[in-house]
Protein backbone atom coordinates (compact mmCIF):
# COMPACT_ATOMS: atom_id res chain seq x y z
CA UNK A 1 0.00 0.00 0.00
CA UNK A 2 1.43 3.20 -0.92
CA UNK A 3 1.13 6.14 1.28
CA UNK A 4 0.22 9.14 -1.15
CA UNK A 5 1.07 12.65 0.42
CA UNK A 6 -1.94 14.44 1.31
CA UNK A 7 -0.77 18.30 2.22
CA UNK A 8 -2.15 19.76 5.35
CA UNK A 9 -2.35 23.57 4.37
CA UNK A 10 -4.01 26.45 6.62
CA UNK A 11 -5.71 29.21 4.97
CA UNK A 12 -6.11 32.39 6.90
CA UNK A 13 -9.11 33.97 5.28
CA UNK A 14 -10.79 38.12 5.64
CA UNK A 15 -14.17 38.23 7.03
CA UNK A 16 -14.95 41.00 4.43
CA UNK A 17 -14.28 39.08 1.38
CA UNK A 18 -12.42 35.67 1.26
CA UNK A 19 -14.03 33.99 3.80
CA UNK A 20 -17.46 35.16 2.29
CA UNK A 21 -16.02 33.86 -1.05
CA UNK A 22 -15.47 30.66 0.72
CA UNK A 23 -19.19 30.32 2.41
CA UNK A 24 -20.81 31.04 -1.38
CA UNK A 25 -18.33 27.82 -2.72
CA UNK A 26 -19.87 25.90 0.24
CA UNK A 27 -23.32 27.52 -0.57
CA UNK A 28 -23.82 26.33 -3.96
CA UNK A 29 -22.03 23.23 -3.07
CA UNK A 30 -18.38 23.79 -5.17
CA UNK A 31 -15.71 21.20 -3.97
CA UNK A 32 -12.74 22.19 -3.28
CA UNK A 33 -9.46 20.40 -1.70
CA UNK A 34 -10.01 19.26 1.88
CA UNK A 35 -6.67 19.69 2.60
CA UNK A 36 -7.62 23.32 3.63
CA UNK A 37 -8.21 24.18 6.92
CA UNK A 38 -9.89 28.12 7.20
CA UNK A 39 -9.15 30.27 10.28
CA UNK A 40 -11.47 33.04 9.82
CA UNK A 41 -9.81 36.38 10.50
CA UNK A 42 -11.38 40.19 10.29
CA UNK A 43 -8.49 41.30 8.36
CA UNK A 44 -5.76 39.58 6.16
CA UNK A 45 -3.77 42.79 7.81
CA UNK A 46 -4.92 40.89 11.23
CA UNK A 47 -2.17 37.96 10.56
CA UNK A 48 0.26 38.23 12.34
CA UNK A 49 3.65 37.05 10.86
CA UNK A 50 4.08 34.72 13.78
CA UNK A 51 1.00 32.93 12.67
CA UNK A 52 2.72 31.76 9.64
CA UNK A 53 6.12 30.43 11.13
CA UNK A 54 3.95 29.03 13.88
CA UNK A 55 1.74 27.14 11.86
CA UNK A 56 4.99 25.40 9.72
CA UNK A 57 6.72 24.88 13.40
CA UNK A 58 3.56 22.75 14.21
CA UNK A 59 3.49 21.02 11.06
CA UNK A 60 1.19 22.23 8.58
CA UNK A 61 2.83 21.87 4.89
CA UNK A 62 1.60 25.42 3.75
CA UNK A 63 0.17 28.48 4.72
CA UNK A 64 -1.97 30.71 2.71
CA UNK A 65 -3.62 34.00 3.28
CA UNK A 66 -6.09 35.04 1.28
CA UNK A 67 -7.56 38.82 1.98
CA UNK A 68 -9.95 41.10 -0.28
CA UNK A 69 -8.67 42.39 -3.49
CA UNK A 70 -6.49 45.61 -3.61
CA UNK A 71 -8.04 48.23 -3.34
CA UNK A 72 -11.64 46.85 -1.76
CA UNK A 73 -10.07 45.90 1.66
CA UNK A 74 -12.53 47.19 4.32
CA UNK A 75 -10.08 48.47 6.55
CA UNK A 76 -8.68 50.04 3.61
CA UNK A 77 -4.72 49.13 3.51
CA UNK A 78 -4.85 45.66 5.56
CA UNK A 79 -4.43 43.05 2.52
CA UNK A 80 -1.21 45.48 1.68
CA UNK A 81 -0.07 45.21 5.35
CA UNK A 82 -0.37 41.37 4.58
CA UNK A 83 1.45 41.63 0.98
CA UNK A 84 4.26 43.03 2.32
CA UNK A 85 4.35 41.06 5.49
CA UNK A 86 4.14 38.22 3.69
CA UNK A 87 6.69 39.02 1.37
CA UNK A 88 9.08 39.62 4.46
CA UNK A 89 8.32 36.04 6.20
CA UNK A 90 9.01 34.51 2.38
CA UNK A 91 12.26 36.33 2.49
CA UNK A 92 12.92 34.88 5.96
CA UNK A 93 11.96 31.41 5.04
CA UNK A 94 14.48 31.42 2.16
CA UNK A 95 17.49 32.29 4.73
CA UNK A 96 16.45 29.48 7.31
CA UNK A 97 16.58 26.77 3.98
CA UNK A 98 12.48 26.35 3.20
CA UNK A 99 10.71 26.58 0.41
CA UNK A 100 9.00 30.23 0.49
CA UNK A 101 6.26 28.87 -1.61
CA UNK A 102 4.66 27.13 1.22
CA UNK A 103 3.66 30.64 2.59
CA UNK A 104 1.34 32.61 -0.01
CA UNK A 105 -0.93 35.79 -0.12
CA UNK A 106 -3.99 35.53 -2.43
CA UNK A 107 -7.01 38.43 -3.21
CA UNK A 108 -10.42 36.55 -3.45
CA UNK A 109 -13.40 39.22 -3.70
CA UNK A 110 -16.63 38.02 -1.53
CA UNK A 111 -18.47 37.14 -5.05
CA UNK A 112 -15.53 35.06 -6.07
CA UNK A 113 -16.62 31.45 -5.01
CA UNK A 114 -15.04 29.59 -7.90
CA UNK A 115 -11.62 31.41 -7.48
CA UNK A 116 -11.55 30.32 -4.08
CA UNK A 117 -11.97 27.19 -5.05
CA UNK A 118 -9.18 27.63 -8.17
CA UNK A 119 -7.03 29.18 -5.36
CA UNK A 120 -7.40 26.31 -2.84
CA UNK A 121 -6.54 23.23 -5.75
CA UNK A 122 -3.37 25.27 -6.82
CA UNK A 123 -1.84 25.82 -3.29
CA UNK A 124 -2.74 21.58 -2.55
CA UNK A 125 -0.91 21.11 -6.09
CA UNK A 126 1.79 23.82 -5.61
CA UNK A 127 2.27 22.16 -1.62
CA UNK A 128 1.87 18.43 -3.10
CA UNK A 129 4.84 19.19 -5.30
CA UNK A 130 7.43 20.60 -2.91
CA UNK A 131 6.23 17.47 -0.54
CA UNK A 132 5.89 17.40 3.20
CA UNK A 133 7.26 19.99 5.59
CA UNK A 134 10.57 19.52 5.78
CA UNK A 135 10.66 19.86 9.46
CA UNK A 136 7.71 16.75 9.44
CA UNK A 137 11.18 14.28 7.75
CA UNK A 138 13.04 15.03 10.62
CA UNK A 139 10.51 13.85 12.87
CA UNK A 140 10.82 17.31 14.71
CA UNK A 141 7.48 18.20 15.01
CA UNK A 142 5.35 17.29 18.21
CA UNK A 143 2.93 14.06 17.59
CA UNK A 144 0.29 16.00 19.30
CA UNK A 145 0.36 19.21 17.55
CA UNK A 146 0.39 17.38 14.28
CA UNK A 147 -2.93 15.44 15.13
CA UNK A 148 -4.67 19.04 15.32
CA UNK A 149 -4.68 18.72 11.43
CA UNK A 150 -6.22 15.29 11.33
CA UNK B 1 15.50 56.92 19.51
CA UNK B 2 17.80 54.57 18.62
CA UNK B 3 17.93 52.64 15.41
CA UNK B 4 18.87 49.30 14.57
CA UNK B 5 18.23 46.40 12.19
CA UNK B 6 17.96 42.77 12.83
CA UNK B 7 21.11 40.75 11.70
CA UNK B 8 20.78 38.63 8.99
CA UNK B 9 19.55 35.24 10.38
CA UNK B 10 22.65 33.06 8.60
CA UNK B 11 24.68 35.55 11.07
CA UNK B 12 22.80 34.60 14.06
CA UNK B 13 22.59 30.69 13.30
CA UNK B 14 26.16 31.12 13.42
CA UNK B 15 26.57 32.47 16.58
CA UNK B 16 24.38 30.31 18.61
CA UNK B 17 25.69 26.73 16.50
CA UNK B 18 26.50 24.22 19.59
CA UNK B 19 24.08 25.98 22.14
CA UNK B 20 20.90 24.77 22.98
CA UNK B 21 19.64 25.87 25.88
CA UNK B 22 18.95 30.11 25.04
CA UNK B 23 17.84 33.21 26.51
CA UNK B 24 16.53 35.33 24.07
CA UNK B 25 15.85 38.90 25.08
CA UNK B 26 13.78 41.85 23.72
CA UNK B 27 13.80 45.60 25.01
CA UNK B 28 10.77 47.81 25.40
CA UNK B 29 12.53 50.67 24.92
CA UNK B 30 13.86 52.40 20.88
CA UNK B 31 14.09 48.71 19.67
CA UNK B 32 10.42 48.29 19.87
CA UNK B 33 9.43 51.51 18.23
CA UNK B 34 11.37 51.01 15.57
CA UNK B 35 10.04 47.27 15.24
CA UNK B 36 13.73 45.91 15.60
CA UNK B 37 13.61 44.38 19.04
CA UNK B 38 10.45 44.57 20.80
CA UNK B 39 7.86 41.02 22.21
CA UNK B 40 6.79 40.82 18.65
CA UNK B 41 9.80 40.74 16.82
CA UNK B 42 10.99 38.72 19.41
CA UNK B 43 8.81 36.25 19.13
CA UNK B 44 9.51 36.23 15.12
CA UNK B 45 13.11 35.91 15.27
CA UNK B 46 12.96 32.98 18.46
CA UNK B 47 10.25 31.16 16.20
CA UNK B 48 12.35 31.36 13.18
CA UNK B 49 15.25 29.90 15.25
CA UNK B 50 13.62 27.05 16.37
CA UNK B 51 12.50 26.17 12.71
CA UNK B 52 15.90 26.94 11.71
CA UNK B 53 17.97 24.65 14.16
CA UNK B 54 15.23 22.07 13.42
CA UNK B 55 16.13 21.20 10.41
CA UNK B 56 19.52 21.11 10.65
CA UNK B 57 18.26 18.25 12.67
CA UNK B 58 20.07 20.69 16.02
CA UNK B 59 16.73 21.45 18.30
CA UNK B 60 17.32 24.16 20.46
CA UNK B 61 15.17 25.59 23.56
CA UNK B 62 14.43 29.48 22.87
CA UNK B 63 12.24 31.19 25.54
CA UNK B 64 11.53 35.07 25.30
CA UNK B 65 11.35 37.40 27.70
CA UNK B 66 11.61 41.43 26.55
CA UNK B 67 12.54 44.34 29.58
CA UNK B 68 11.75 47.28 30.09
CA UNK B 69 14.63 48.53 28.87
CA UNK B 70 18.04 46.87 28.56
CA UNK B 71 19.83 50.19 29.08
CA UNK B 72 19.80 50.63 32.63
CA UNK B 73 21.03 47.95 35.19
CA UNK B 74 18.11 47.63 37.12
CA UNK B 75 16.37 45.56 34.35
CA UNK B 76 18.85 44.21 33.42
CA UNK B 77 19.19 42.69 37.09
CA UNK B 78 15.39 41.27 36.35
CA UNK B 79 16.88 38.88 33.72
CA UNK B 80 18.18 36.87 37.34
CA UNK B 81 14.97 35.06 38.13
CA UNK B 82 15.21 34.05 34.41
CA UNK B 83 18.40 32.81 34.75
CA UNK B 84 18.23 31.06 38.33
CA UNK B 85 14.95 29.19 37.05
CA UNK B 86 16.92 27.27 34.21
CA UNK B 87 20.45 26.30 33.21
CA UNK B 88 20.51 28.64 29.66
CA UNK B 89 24.10 28.37 28.25
CA UNK B 90 23.93 31.48 26.37
CA UNK B 91 21.61 35.41 25.62
CA UNK B 92 20.43 36.88 22.37
CA UNK B 93 19.88 40.11 23.08
CA UNK B 94 17.68 41.90 20.62
CA UNK B 95 18.67 45.57 21.74
CA UNK B 96 20.74 48.44 20.32
CA UNK B 97 24.57 47.23 21.66
CA UNK B 98 23.92 48.78 24.88
CA UNK B 99 21.75 45.74 25.96
CA UNK B 100 24.50 42.78 25.43
CA UNK B 101 27.14 44.87 27.10
CA UNK B 102 25.22 44.96 29.86
CA UNK B 103 24.13 41.93 29.99
CA UNK B 104 27.76 40.70 29.66
CA UNK B 105 28.87 43.13 32.62
CA UNK B 106 25.91 41.95 34.88
CA UNK B 107 26.89 38.13 34.61
CA UNK B 108 30.20 36.85 34.48
CA UNK B 109 29.63 33.50 33.01
CA UNK B 110 27.27 34.04 30.48
CA UNK B 111 27.75 34.05 27.12
CA UNK B 112 25.83 36.89 25.04
CA UNK B 113 25.08 37.01 20.98
CA UNK B 114 23.88 40.51 20.07
CA UNK B 115 21.04 40.22 17.59
CA UNK B 116 20.68 43.59 15.72
CA UNK B 117 23.10 46.28 13.88
CA UNK B 118 22.63 49.77 15.67
CA UNK B 119 22.23 52.22 13.14
CA UNK B 120 21.86 55.47 14.40
CA UNK B 121 20.25 57.89 16.13
CA UNK B 122 16.94 59.23 13.96
CA UNK B 123 13.42 59.36 13.93
CA UNK B 124 10.40 58.07 12.08
CA UNK B 125 10.30 59.29 8.44
CA UNK B 126 6.61 57.70 8.33
CA UNK B 127 5.68 54.03 9.42
CA UNK B 128 8.50 51.87 8.42
CA UNK B 129 11.18 54.53 7.54
CA UNK B 130 14.01 56.00 9.71
CA UNK B 131 16.41 58.81 9.07
CA UNK B 132 19.35 59.54 10.88
CA UNK B 133 19.39 62.97 12.35
CA UNK B 134 22.01 63.16 15.08
CA UNK B 135 25.51 62.18 14.93
CA UNK B 136 26.04 63.07 18.78
CA UNK B 137 28.65 65.42 18.62
CA UNK B 138 28.57 66.43 21.66
CA UNK B 139 28.62 70.01 21.14
CA UNK B 140 24.90 70.75 19.17
CA UNK B 141 25.10 74.07 16.72
CA UNK B 142 22.03 73.95 14.99
CA UNK B 143 20.78 77.01 16.31
CA UNK B 144 22.88 78.77 13.43
CA UNK B 145 21.28 76.70 10.71
CA UNK B 146 18.09 77.01 11.21
CA UNK B 147 17.49 73.89 13.36
CA UNK B 148 18.50 71.21 10.90
CA UNK B 149 21.67 69.47 11.20
CA UNK B 150 24.48 69.95 8.47
CA UNK B 151 27.22 67.78 10.41
CA UNK B 152 24.57 64.61 10.17
CA UNK B 153 22.02 65.26 7.11
CA UNK B 154 24.77 66.46 4.89
CA UNK B 155 27.06 63.89 3.21
CA UNK B 156 29.90 66.11 3.45
CA UNK B 157 29.09 67.33 7.43
CA UNK B 158 29.90 70.69 5.70
CA UNK B 159 29.16 73.84 7.86
CA UNK B 160 29.90 76.23 5.46
CA UNK B 161 27.46 74.74 2.29
CA UNK B 162 26.00 73.75 0.12
CA UNK B 163 28.99 72.59 -1.60
CA UNK B 164 29.00 72.25 -5.67
CA UNK B 165 27.27 69.27 -5.92
CA UNK B 166 23.88 70.57 -4.66
CA UNK B 167 21.61 69.76 -7.38
CA UNK B 168 17.63 71.07 -7.65
CA UNK B 169 18.09 70.48 -3.95
CA UNK B 170 18.93 66.60 -4.22
CA UNK B 171 22.07 65.72 -2.84
CA UNK B 172 24.93 64.25 -5.19
CA UNK B 173 26.10 61.72 -3.08
CA UNK B 174 22.62 60.24 -2.81
CA UNK B 175 20.33 61.73 -5.47
CA UNK B 176 17.32 60.35 -3.36
CA UNK B 177 18.23 62.84 -0.13
CA UNK B 178 17.65 66.00 0.02
CA UNK B 179 20.40 68.86 -0.09
CA UNK B 180 20.24 69.85 3.98
CA UNK B 181 21.86 72.82 2.83
CA UNK B 182 18.81 73.42 0.42
CA UNK B 183 16.53 72.96 3.25
CA UNK B 184 18.73 74.85 5.75
CA UNK B 185 18.63 78.01 2.88
CA UNK B 186 14.79 77.96 2.26
CA UNK B 187 14.12 78.01 6.10
CA UNK B 188 16.60 80.98 6.79
CA UNK B 189 15.02 82.63 4.21
CA UNK B 190 11.29 82.36 5.87
CA UNK B 191 12.56 83.00 9.45
CA UNK B 192 14.73 86.29 7.38
CA UNK B 193 17.81 85.17 8.70
CA UNK B 194 19.73 84.72 5.48
CA UNK B 195 22.38 87.19 6.44
CA UNK B 196 23.52 84.58 9.23
CA UNK B 197 24.42 82.16 6.44
CA UNK B 198 27.15 84.47 5.61
CA UNK B 199 29.07 85.01 8.62
CA UNK B 200 31.86 82.12 7.75
CA UNK B 201 31.68 79.29 10.12
CA UNK B 202 35.04 78.09 11.71
CA UNK B 203 35.99 74.86 12.12
CA UNK B 204 34.11 73.16 15.12
CA UNK B 205 35.47 71.35 18.35
CA UNK B 206 35.69 67.42 17.57
CA UNK B 207 36.74 66.89 21.06
CA UNK B 208 33.55 66.07 22.86
CA UNK B 209 32.75 63.96 19.98
CA UNK B 210 33.44 60.04 20.13
CA UNK B 211 37.18 60.47 18.65
CA UNK B 212 38.33 61.49 22.07
CA UNK B 213 37.23 58.10 23.68
CA UNK B 214 33.83 56.83 25.58
CA UNK B 215 31.94 60.00 26.67
CA UNK B 216 30.41 60.21 29.97
CA UNK B 217 27.89 62.72 31.53
CA UNK B 218 27.91 63.36 34.88
CA UNK B 219 24.95 65.02 36.84
CA UNK B 220 26.53 65.86 40.42
CA UNK B 221 22.98 66.65 41.38
CA UNK B 222 21.71 62.94 40.97
CA UNK B 223 25.04 60.79 41.58
CA UNK B 224 24.04 59.77 45.16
Amino acid sequence: MTNKFEPQIIAFCCSYCSYAAADLAGAIRMTYPSNVKIVLVPCSGRVDPIYLLRALQDGADGVYVTGCMEGDCHFITGNFKAKKRIHRIRKMLEEIGIEKDRVQMYNISASDAPEFARVAKIMTEKIRELGPNPLKERGAIDQKKENIFL
Amino acid sequence: MIVAERKPIKEILAMIDGYNNILMVGCKGCVTVCNAGGKTEVAILAAALRLACKLKGKPVTIDEITLDRQCEPEFIQWLDDSLKKKDYDAIISMACSIGPQYIAEAFDNMVVFPALNTSFMGGTVEHGIWSEYCSACGDCIIQNFGGLCPITRCAKGLLNGPCGGSLDGKCEANSDEECIWELIYQRMKKLGKTDLLLEQKPPKDWSKSLSAGPRKVIREDLTV
